[in-house]
């Protein structure tokens, strides 16, 4: 079994600004071990000369010539946006967290 | 507002061994962005250069920009790096407005240029090596601006306006390894380091280099150690020094600020600073924490970027020559001192003076009234030298009067001005003006024309700067004039046709 506790899923739903109950967090500590093990189950499959890979097509330099194409008025860039103001973007005051 | 406690620098010194290290952001000057087509261009209407890949819509695919892709590895190359057969991007994962994607697409483990090097020269010619640990493609992000509070600083602002005009931007981070043995030069360092970096972009052409509109910004880490211990202290990175002045104030305030914290027998924090000009301290960011665990992992809507052998060789041949290498040729084929062709770099008039000598100047001519008129009246003017529009024409066409003796150095100064003032060509302003050599000067500058080509292997030594030989030809003039000449006025005229300063 994979080593998840209950303290690692409280820190990953801090990161990903998760509200998480105490009842959730102790039963995704151990749902979340079981999902780890069943990927381990690819490392299996895999042997020595298989290559290590991060995408699933064997397909590299995707390009794009740099040429400018379509872009957004302002009004459309914001049409979705909960709020506004002076052509931007209007956000809550975020402290220096970035 | 700033209170901490600082050492003088010279104190801090004599205590503590600094080791910097940089990450310098170098925002390219594609068409288009990292990863979409919108427009790469600054300063236009807020949220006009985006489209749905910038604005992180749901269901969107970034594709790599190839031009992007070549300025990196040109880049790597410029900086003695070796260039990955193979990379890839990934996802750093943070929430914060200027990231409408909640996550920054960049490069982590497998940066597209690792392991080179830059030879940095300081100012009394000391050259030193600082090793690059790695460059990476990664996009730029959104601008902030804080808006309300009383400060308009970050801390107490009521909210905040989000341009995305800048997310995506193709950006390349360059990062040093830990910069050790710079001693009491490490403020110095820091400045012609960056310089060099901005310079060396700059001649690639992929960036247009400007710091002032952040096209180069740099985060300085500092961290002290006592003298003859090798582990590291601990360091603070101060974010977003975009000035070359700054980087060096900046390291050399950390540095005082480290030092004054470690004599308190007090433990440096580990957090990021931010740099205020008009005081020239930092104030406190943030520390380290859990927000920095940013979960990288491989950018799943992305293939790898491959740059097979040919490809880089193809690029590395289009390199230009490098600055340092540049400024080597010249300074040698000039024949100017040491000290002559610093000012002349430090003015900002180098390529200035390369077009005059090869419009027909000689070296010392060129160097005379670039340094010796313009850029005085370029200061005066508060514009760079190159910006006053001096042709090097005009330089050509002012020493040949000077030469020729249709006119003295004076008049031609004269000249220059009206030429600045848009009173047409130098021939055309000693018409209008009346500016003409009219005393008793024409006698003599006859006199002087044969007492120099009498000896001209006299003439050639003070062309060649050894002014005292000029008595020989005074002496020749005064000769020929039977002592009825002005010998001061004498000595004048040879060194104006000359072209020697004296």
């Amino acid at each position: 079994m994979a080593a998840i506790n209950r303290d690692d899923v409280a820190h990953l739903a801090r990161l990903a600004h998760i509200e998480m109950s105490d009842q959730e967090l102790d039963r995704m500590a151990g749902e979340l071990a079981v999902i780890v093990d069943s990927v381990k189950s690819v490392s299996q499959a895999a042997g020595d000369d298989v290559p290590a890979t991060s995408h699933p097509i064997p397909l590299s330099n995707v390009f794009r010539e740099d040429v400018v194409g379509h872009t957004f008025t302002a009004e459309q860039a914001l049409s979705g946006a909960p709020d506004s103001d002076d052509n931007r973007f209007k956000v809550p005051a975020i402290l220096d967290e970035a | 507002m700033n209170t901490e406690a600082i050492l003088s620098f010279e104190e801090a010194m004599e205590k503590y061994d600094p080791v910097l290290g940089f990450e310098v952001h170098v925002e390219l000057n594609t068409k288009t962005k990292m990863f979409s087509s919108a427009p790469n261009v600054f300063g236009d209407e807020p949220n006009t250069n985006v489209n749905e890949v910038d604005l992180g819509m749901p269901g969107v695919l970034p594709v790599v920009n190839k031009t992007a892709v070549e300025s990196s590895i040109k880049i790597g190359l410029a900086l003695n790096c070796k260039i990955a057969e193979s990379c890839r991007f990934a996802r750093k994962n943070y929430f914060y407005p200027d990231t409408p994607k909640n996550f920054q697409t960049s490069q982590y483990d497998e940066p597209i240029a690792y392991d080179g090097y830059l030879d940095i020269e300081l100012s009394d010619g000391t050259v030193f090596r600082v090793e690059i640990e790695r460059a990476h493609m990664e996009e730029d992000a959104g601008k902030l601006t804080h808006m309300g509070g009383a400060t308009g600083r970050i801390h107490g602002a009521d909210f905040s306006l989000v341009d995305y005009n800048r997310a995506g931007v193709p950006l390349v981070e360059i990062v040093t390894k830990p910069i050790e043995g710079a001693g009491s030069r490490a403020p110095e360092l820091a400045k012609a380091y960056v310089a060099a970096v901005r310079e060396i972009v700059k001649n690639l052409g992929v960036s247009d280099a400007k710091m002032e509109r952040g096209n180069v910004r740099c985060d300085a880490n500092v961290s002290l150690r006592p003298h003859g211990r090798e582990r590291f202290g601990i360091r603070s990175e101060t974010k977003n020094v975009n000035s070359l002045r700054a980087v060096e104030h900046a390291v050399r305030y950390e540095i005082q600020r480290h030092a004054a914290v470690l004599d308190a027998g007090n433990p440096v924090v580990q957090e990021t600073r931010h740099w205020h000009e008009d005081t020239r301290t930092t104030t406190s960011g943030r520390p380290k924490s859990d927000a920095d665990d940013y979960r990288y992992f491989p950018e799943p809507d992305l293939v790898p970027v491959v740059a097979s052998r040919e490809w880089v060789e193809e690029l590395r041949a289009t390199l230009p020559e490098p600055p340092a290498a540049r400024r080597k040729r010249l300074q040698a084929d000039w024949g100017y001192s040491d000290l002559e062709f610093r000012d002349v770099v430090n003015a900002g008039v180098m390529d200035e003076i390369e077009e005059t000598i090869a419009a027909g100047a000689s070296a010392s001519v060129a160097r005379k009234w670039w340094m010796g008129e313009i850029v005085g009246r370029a200061k005066n003017a508060d514009v760079d030298p190159g910006q006053l529009g001096v042709q090097p024409a005009t330089i050509v066409e002012l020493a040949r009067m000077v030469e020729e003796g249709k006119i003295n150095n004076k008049m031609a100064t004269e000249v220059l001005d009206g030429v600045l003032a848009g009173e047409g060509t130098p021939a055309e302003i000693v018409e209008k003006r009346g500016l003409a050599v009219v005393s008793d000067d024409g006698p003599l500058l006859e006199a002087i024309d044969a007492a120099l080509a009498a000896q001209p292997g006299v003439a050639d030594k003070i062309r060649g700067g050894k002014v005292q030989a000029v008595g020989a030809i005074v002496g020749g003039v005064m000769k020929a004039t039977r002592g009825q000449a002005d010998a001061a006025r004498v000595r004048e005229l040879i060194l104006e046709k000359l072209g020697v300063t004296a």
